[in-house]
């Protein structure tokens, strides 16, 4: 029995006749919320959206209120809002919904967040392979503007800001925030050196800066409705709210699907909501956030103790599908991102598929990770093509171990932590990798999956 | 570094040791200057802004640990504050030192860093040592040394760039030795403001490129050669010249222009391959110019003056001097003085002047300053004029001294050193009227009218010291043996006064400096051997009524009230 979805953020969003211009946004009560806003105190807002305890959903999960309350408010320099709309980790697909379908409901949660911070400027930093959703989003700003939601005097109150989306241009590691801030300002998105470049203090322009993903910044409209006590009420405490998860790989309905925090585990997600694996295969491996997150076995056991003391003993079916069900699991639910893997997939060309991407977007601003990300990707590749040795699943995790903590941004992390589960948790596949390669399989390069199909 | 004041020091721990260091102050230095101990590092440069990219100086580290709500030290059970070590190692150059810091820099985990960082910056760097400029002075092969584990993992294709882009007309970049530090980029944009160097493609394949259209050709790209701490920038003039072990260094003054930098010269077989700068933080920092690092070409110049010559013929310097006293004690002569002759050079001439009654004139030079390491004032030595008596006005504030004097007719000899007088403007058929005794090392329309030229040494050739527009008396030393028979102004002036009988006359730096210490104030206690690599600074106030004509630079500020006239 599936557990039903809980929508907020997509409530309208898939609903047949739900178009994205505002007339149909204002029908469905839009606009209410900020006009509820812009008659509250800016601190009053920041408090509710702390006691709604409102996670980011970006992918580290840090508190969104706490984030508001280190902006520098005290330099005397204008504060920005930067939505991240630089969705690229692999497997994530849930912004988009909101962008393309509702994107109103982003205006609104920005301007409310805008209002509560007192900035004049926001941002739409968005992915640039996303032009469609830049186009409507531009329209909706338009829309916006021309009726009084956004701009001067918004709602004749003495309130102004005005909102702007900046196209990407094809790069993952502008969704990191300070190599985002970078690009917004015209240079090369090098992640900067934190300390002392926090955002909330020296952000864009060297001005404090709030910084936040789509999902998140949707939240908030939400969390001055229904006020954030009944918000946090949501979901899980720690966990609060819904979270939109998009379900990629080996399963009978991919997709995204929003569910209130902790209501069901990955199982439930993967075999009732996902209608299970194909073909009467077997489950093999789940990544729970994202390709940088830590893949975990489906023959795994979990066990540990919980923030608040009770004890667990998982399963992969049994991680509650929240914040803290993952990172108790060793892993993390990063951005939502489920990629479900059954018995067939060979785990060296998954691994050579994802040191790919790595190796491909690291900006090359610091040595382990400009260097090691493609090291990682010439030795798998080297793998699959028919050159595997039995200690390069040693030296995979040895290069990787030599990347993590060692950064200047969390890039080295997301690079390392996939090839040091991977080759943790299959190492025996990396060395049946170059056994059966020195028997003679796989040495024309074309073979590998197709061996084990 | 200002003057480390006693009670304002802190203290912080390295490696287990504790140690007094001053303050906010960045901690490679200070773990360098106070605890002696050197944390590799690529990218940071002391005179550039922090990148932290190249994670070489990953130390761990730890602050006393405080409880968060009342702000009360955490104390062990022997009532030592805690230490809150950071969980992950952090980059030293991007940390300033703080009350009771702690960092280790040895332990296993700061070691595995060092060992990862150079396996890294290796697996992709073609190992071409061999036929590097850079091998010797390499920072690569230097940690790759101390830090590296000696082989290689990497059995992988290596990535293949472009090995000779001519970034600048003196600029050659080889793409596949280049680590991505950035520190040329940071240079070209903070020191030389000429920003056109930026990485372009990303990851590993990143390189180091001019914007579309433009090149590095500032006067300062040079330096950018000097801070690449691999072989990657290369001076195109330099470039597979020498081996730099083969080369014997001397610390000399660049004669550019007044603001005296610093520099090292590099010389083999009494032929000079680069000049590059020498570090001094109240002169030129770490810089220098293009231009400054070329002044070696005076030495094997076209116009170099190698024989003496009387009446057109060559003699030996010997003859050329008899026949120069001779002309001199016949009689009345006067002296073109040149402020690009050193402190003990001037000494001389001015001891020569005084005993014989002669006039000293000056030609001035001037030239475009550019605000950082080129002044207006184009000769190296102007303050050691005023110094040494030789002259009260700045020169380039007279007009055609040499000129004037001659139309009084008194002089019927004029002794010139190293000076272009047809090239300043003086009359022609003035000085057809007078017998010029020409002292130089170059030739000139002047040397050519003399009726007796003694050729003298290049600044490479001799010893000395300059006073720069600071007024800091900065010494530089011999870095090449003079050609055969090239003698130095001193020798010549020693030689010239000995023959006109002057008792005391000397050209000993030691003897010199005896007279010059006893005979000017600002002297007073200083002797050749007592100047410093990094000079002495002196009191210039006797003339501060001058109207200078220096406009400012990197450690010069213009005259306020005088600025203007200038």
């Amino acid at each position: 029995m599936a557990v039903a979805e809980k929508r907020i953020l997509l409530k309208y969003a898939d609903e047949p006749g739900y178009t994205p211009d505002i007339e149909c946004y204002k029908k469905h009560g839009g606009y209410q919320m900020l006009e509820k806003t812009l008659k509250m105190k800016p601190e009053d807002i920041s408090a509710e959206i702390m006691t709604s305890g409102v996670r980011g959903r970006g992918g580290a999960g840090f508190p969104m209120g706490m984030k508001m309350k280190f902006l520098d408010r005290k330099s005397g320099k204008p504060i920005y809002l930067v939505c991240n709309a630089d969705e690229s980790e692999p497997g994530t697909f849930k912004d988009r919904q909101i962008m393309y379908k509702d994107p109103h409901q982003l205006i609104e949660g920005m301007m409310i967040t805008a209002y509560a911070i007192n900035a004049k400027l926001a941002f739409i930093y968005i992915r640039g392979e996303m032009q469609e959703g830049a186009r409507i989003l531009e329209n909706a700003i338009k829309e916006a503007r021309e009726g009084g939601y956004l701009g001067d005097k918004i709602l004749d109150s003495d309130y102004s800001c005005d909102m702007v989306v900046h196209r990407g241009a094809g790069a993952y590691i502008c969704g990191e925030e300070t190599g985002l801030l970078e690009s917004l300002e015209g240079k090369r998105p090098n992640p900067r050196i934190k300390p002392p470049f926090f955002p909330a203090v020296l952000g864009l322009y060297q001005c404090p800066t709030l910084v936040n993903n789509v999902e998140t910044l949707c939240n908030v409209k939400h969390i001055v409705e229904m006020g954030g006590e009944e918000y946090a009420k949501i979901g899980r405490p720690n966990n609060t709210g819904t979270r939109i998860w998009s379900v990629s790989g080996h399963v009978n309905k991919p997709g995204y699907f929003e569910f209130e925090c902790g209501a069901l585990t990955y199982g439930e997600l993967i075999y009732d909501v996902c209608g299970g694996i194909p073909n009467g295969r077997k489950l093999k491996a789940v990544i729970p956030g994202g390709s940088s997150a830590k893949v975990l076995r489906a023959d795994e056991r979990f066990k540990g103790k919980l923030k608040d003391g009770t004890e667990f003993d998982w399963s992969i079916e049994d991680i509650p599908l929240d914040f803290d069900g993952p990172m108790a699991a060793g892993s993390m639910s990063g951005s939502g991102a489920v990629i479900v893997m059954d018995d067939t997939t060979d785990m060296v060309e998954a691994m050579a598929n994802i040191n790919a991407f790595y190796a491909h977007e690291s900006c090359g601003q610091c040595t382990p990770c400009r260097e090691g990300a493609l090291w990682l990707k010439k030795v798998t590749t080297r793998m699959v093509n028919g050159g595997a040795r039995e200690e390069d699943a040693d030296l995979l995790k040895s290069i990787a171990d030599q990347i993590e903590g060692r950064t200047i941004c969390a890039f080295g992390e997301a690079a390392a932590w996939p090839v040091q589960s991977f080759v943790a948790k299959f190492k025996d596949e990396f060395i049946e990798k170059a056994r059966a390669q020195a028997n003679g399989a796989g040495k024309n390069g074309k073979m590998g999956a197709f061996t084990l199909a | 570094m200002s003057e480390d004041k006693k009670d304002q020091l802190i203290t912080i721990n390295v490696d287990g040791k504790d140690y007094e260091v001053p303050p906010g102050m960045n901690l490679i230095q200070a773990v360098e200057k106070y605890a002696q101990k050197e944390i590799p590092h690529y990218c940071y440069h002391e005179k550039l802004s922090v990148a932290g990219n190249c994670r070489m100086c990953l130390v761990e580290m730890g602050t006393p640990m405080r409880d968060r709500a009342t702000g009360e030290p955490i104390l062990d059970d022997n009532g030592v504050q805690k230490i809150g070590w950071m969980p992950k190692p952090a980059i030293a150059c991007n940390s300033n030192t703080s009350p009771g810091l702690h960092i280790k820099t040895d332990s296993p985990l700061v070691k595995d860093c060092r060992n990862g960082i150079m396996e890294f910056l290796l697996v992709n760097h073609p190992l071409d040592c061999p036929i590097c400029d850079q091998a010797g002075e390499c920072r690569l092969q230097e940690f790759a040394t101390e830090y590296g584990r000696g082989y290689s993992r990497f059995i992988e294709d290596k990535n293949v760039k472009p090995k000779r882009t001519r970034l600048g007309p003196r600029v050659t970049l080889d793409d596949e030795r280049c680590i991505l530090c950035s520190r040329c980029i940071r240079f070209s944009q903070e020191i030389a403001k000429d920003d056109v160097l930026g990485f372009v493609d990303r990851g590993s394949y990143s390189t180091l490129s001019c914007y579309p259209g433009k090149e590095l050709a500032n006067n300062y790209s040079l330096n950018t050669v000097d801070i690449c701490p691999v072989g990657a920038l290369t001076d195109t003039d330099f470039r597979f010249k020498m081996r730099v072990w083969f080369l014997k260094q001397a610390k000399s003054i660049c004669t550019e222009s007044s603001v005296g930098v610093n520099t090292v010269v590099w010389a083999r077989e009494g032929k000079i391959y680069r000049i590059t700068p020498r570090q001094n933080d109240g002169v030129n920092d770490t810089w220098m110019s293009d231009s400054g690092r070329r002044l070696y070409n005076l030495v094997e110049s076209e116009m170099r003056l190698l024989a003496a010559k009387f009446k057109k013929d060559v003699v030996t310097t010997e003859k050329a001097i008899e026949k120069a006293v001779d002309i001199l004690k016949g009689a009345k002569f006067g002296i073109v003085g040149n402020t690009q002759s050193s402190v003990e050079e001037m000494a001389g001439i001015q001891s020569l002047a005084k005993s014989h009654g002669a006039p000293v004139m000056f030609v001035g030079h001037i030239q475009e300053g550019d605000d950082l390491l080129i002044s207006k004032d184009a000769t190296p030595n102007t303050r050691g004029a005023l110094l040494t008596g030789l002259t009260k006005a700045l020169p380039y504030r007279q007009r055609d001294v040499v000129g004037r004097n001659l139309k009084k007719g008194e002089m019927k000899t004029l002794v010139v050193f190293n000076e272009d007088l047809i090239e300043a403007g003086v009359d022609k058929s003035l000085l057809e009227q007078v017998d010029i005794i020409y002292v130089g090392s170059q030739q000139n329309a002047t040397s050519e009218m003399a009726k007796v030229v003694i050729p003298s040494q290049v600044v490479f050739e001799k010893a000395g010291s300059f006073v720069n527009q600071n007024f800091r008396l900065q010494k530089f030393e011999a870095c090449i043996p003079a050609p055969q028979g090239v003698k130095s102004d001193a020798a010549i002036i020693t030689s010239l006064r000995a023959g006109l009988g002057d008792e005391d006359a000397s050209s000993s730096l030691a003897k010199i400096w005896e007279s010059l210490s006893s005979d000017v104030k600002e002297f007073e206690d200083l002797s050749y051997s007592r100047i410093p690599d990094e000079g002495v600074q002196l009191d210039g106030s006797r003339f501060d009524q001058l109207n200078y004509i220096e406009t400012g630079s990197l450690h010069y500020e213009a005259q306020p009230e005088l600025a203007e006239t200038a």
